[in-house]
């Protein structure tokens, strides 16, 4: 397939690798690895084998009948990713690349986490797989998702706080780099989502398309057409992408791409890097070249959501490249329509979806009624709510109170 | 000018049978002023190449030290126009010292490759280095340089290949950057082991002189460096004594003057690679 022995490093004119000099060598071994690893069919027999009797998989998709209902419009499905072990997508991508790096040598992990659930996954790959796991993660996540750090401790892990910067997932991120750039013969990066350097937008990519892969096969299973239009959540964007990936070809699906609108565009407070050309332009954060939330002068601007997932300031570059070529398109929620989101569905159909999922939700709460009935919404329930209960719990007394 | 004013630079310290000096200080830290008395005074205490940090935001190849003083710098107001006029004030307070501006990407973007370029050449900076920018990323920004000669120094670490190392020499200008360590920029009890086996792997494939950064501690481990490398880069300690200080000029001249008399001393002319 890749006859040069090389994958793509860019997607137009998106992605690229912009890191320090000491890390072009473990790039180039990674993606030589990765290519090998992807042509060998034990490997693909392992990794399946895995994702169906560890993680579970497939993941069910689910017809929301009560919330269609409720809505009065598209019928809704929901691709359960929450039920996926460990409670997220993330599992998906953590596990091959955890496969990956024992083929290359490499017996230590660092991870980044935002949320926790990719923390929680490459913890939980790493004490399956017999490997050291270092999880950096921003003392304002640590403080918004208890459950997960303590999760990952249990599972083997060490959890580095990290309290500079905006002490969020960009600086975790930052961490994680430079634990890497230190003990980059001995460690795989385990980066989280569809971003950073080539070949891991790839390669996270490829990890997490099983998602969109099942998903299209259970709609033509059960209703014999595909959905007019998939919708999914983008922080960094691995979940979206993996639902994407399968559909690209499919003319007629939309693809919607969800960002954390968080206290409103105008606000300034938020993480929509596509929705606000006053703060979202191209740049370079974390060795990719994609839409960055920076100020006039291209320091990384300070970013906020609801939800520690989505609160990132560049989004996967090949999403910039789908959104220029037009193949997708790209929207906003913000915290007000993600709790509202989770209150809905937790309602109508029994489910707790992770803050990141709801943004997803919300879109499709607002898409719905303006839809006929004969409609179809797929979106990706691509985590689980529990780790985001004192966040839920805590907004909705703020809102509760009296405004002075 | 720009190639010529560091490879006289470097002419000159090997005359003297010495390596050259090449303190980094983060421009704007504590805030404009200060930093520019504190660079005046680099100058006064033997400085051969100054190395000017430009702050940013998210630093990945830095340390604790930098980072806290581009994150003052940043606080301050600092940005990569004022750097411009700080060169500018520099280069008119002498015109020796070969002045080298080392910034992440995003903030040259941001400015514009062509725009950034131009009007460094045009303010007195002699070379540009930007360590989150690997050979394959560079075009734009070599095009740039060669048109407006400024020279961009590309860095080399212990983990590069020996098919890159060669391309690395070959294409950077000025002088090559050894990075001493895998990891990020900061103060070491010790220098790496495998110094010495890095630095005559990168004198084979190199046509320029070669100068070590990351981790340069002290007077005594820059001695070491500089019986090995052609240039010495001391960062992150020179920042800690400023930091620490009363007077950051008068604690800048001091260590300057310490490391300078190390190197001195160290000199042995003939021993020296041409």
């Amino acid at each position: 397939m890749h006859t040069d022995g090389h994958l793509p490093a860019k997607f137009g004119p998106y992605g690229g690798q912009f890191v320090p000099e000491t890390l072009m060598p473990a790039l180039a071994e990674l993606e030589a690895a990765y290519i090998a690893l992807a042509a060998d069919a034990a490997f693909a027999a392992e990794f399946s084998d895995l994702l169906r009797t560890y993680v579970g998989r497939p993941t069910p998709l689910t017809r929301a009948r009560r919330l269609t209902a409720h809505l009065g419009g598209a019928q809704i499905y929901l691709k359960r990713e929450d039920l996926a072990h460990t409670g997220a997508h993330k599992i998906n991508n953590a596990l091959g690349q955890a496969l990956l790096a024992r083929q290359t040598g490499k017996r230590r992990l660092v991870a980044e986490t935002g949320a926790g659930q990719h923390g929680v996954a490459s913890a939980t790959v790493a004490a399956l797989l017999g490997l050291e796991c270092v999880v950096y993660m921003g003392t304002t996540d640590i403080a918004r998702q208890q459950p997960n750090v303590q999760r990952m401790k249990l599972l083997g892990a060490e959890v580095r706080p990290v309290d500079a910067g905006t002490r969020t997932l960009k600086d975790a991120i930052n961490e994680a780099i430079r634990d890497w750039v230190t003990n980059v013969r001995t460690t795989h990066y385990l980066l989280g989502s569809a971003l950073g350097p080539h070949p891991y937008p790839t390669i996270v990519r490829d990890f997490q398309a099983v998602i969109g892969r099942e998903a299209r096969g259970q709609m033509l299973d059960a209703l014999g057409r595909l959905p007019d239009a998939c919708i999914a959540c983008v922080g960094g964007g691995s979940n979206a992408i993996g639902l994407f990936h399968a559909f690209r070809e499919d003319a007629g699906v939309r693809l919607i791409g969800v960002e954390a609108g968080g206290a409103g565009i105008a606000s300034g407070r938020h993480a929509a890097r596509f929705a606000d050309p006053a703060l979202g332009r191209p740049g370079v954060l974390h060795g990719t070249h994609t839409y960055v939330l920076q100020d006039a002068a291209g320091q990384i601007a300070a970013t906020h959501s609801i939800s520690a997932g989505l609160d990132y300031a560049a989004v996967g570059p090949e999403h910039a490249f789908l959104r220029e070529t037009g193949r997708a398109e790209y929207t906003f929620a913000d915290d007000d329509a993600a709790l509202a989101a989770f209150q809905l569905l937790a309602r109508t159909e029994g489910i707790l979806p992770a803050l990141e999922s709801a943004h997803a939700v919300a879109e499709a709460v607002r898409l719905a009624p303006t839809l006929g009935r004969d409609r179809i919404l797929l979106v990706n329930l691509s985590g689980r709510g529990d780790k985001d209960l004192d966040s839920v719990l805590h907004a909705l007394k703020e809102r509760e109170e009296p405004r002075t | 000018m720009s190639s010529q004013r560091i490879h006289a630079a470097f002419a000159a310290a090997r005359a003297e049978g010495r390596a050259a000096l090449m303190p980094y200080f983060t421009v704007g830290f504590p805030d404009f002023d200060a930093s520019v008395a504190v660079l005046r005074s680099i100058i006064e205490a033997g400085a051969d190449l100054i190395e000017l940090g430009i702050p940013f935001s998210d630093p990945l190849a830095d340390g604790p030290t930098i980072q806290h003083a581009s994150q003052i710098a940043l606080n301050k107001g600092m940005t990569l126009t004022k750097s411009l006029k700080l060169v500018q004030k520099l280069r008119i307070y002498s015109a020796t010292p070969p002045l080298i501006m080392m910034s992440y990407t995003n903030p040259i973007l941001a400015y514009g490759v062509e725009r950034l370029v131009a009007d460094a050449a045009e303010a007195g900076a002699d070379g540009l280095i930007v360590p989150d920018l690997p050979l394959e990323e560079a075009a734009t920004f070599e095009q740039a340089c060669n048109t407006h000669d400024l020279a961009l120094i590309y860095l080399a670490a212990p983990t590069t290949t020996s098919g890159r190392l060669t391309e690395i020499a070959r294409r950077t200008n000025g002088f090559l950057y050894l990075v001493s360590l895998t990891g990020v920029t900061g103060e070491r009890a010790a220098l790496p082991a495998d110094l010495a086996t890095f630095v005559r792997r990168a004198r084979s494939a190199a046509h320029t002189p070669l100068a070590v950064g990351f981790g340069i501690s002290n007077p005594e481990q820059a001695r070491l460096v500089g019986e090995l490398a052609d240039g010495v880069i001391v960062g992150s300690a020179l920042i800690r004594a400023v930091a620490q200080a009363a007077d950051p000029a008068q604690a800048a001249h001091d260590f300057v003057s310490r490391l300078r008399g190390a190197l001195t001393a160290a000199g042995d002319p003939g021993s020296r690679a041409g």
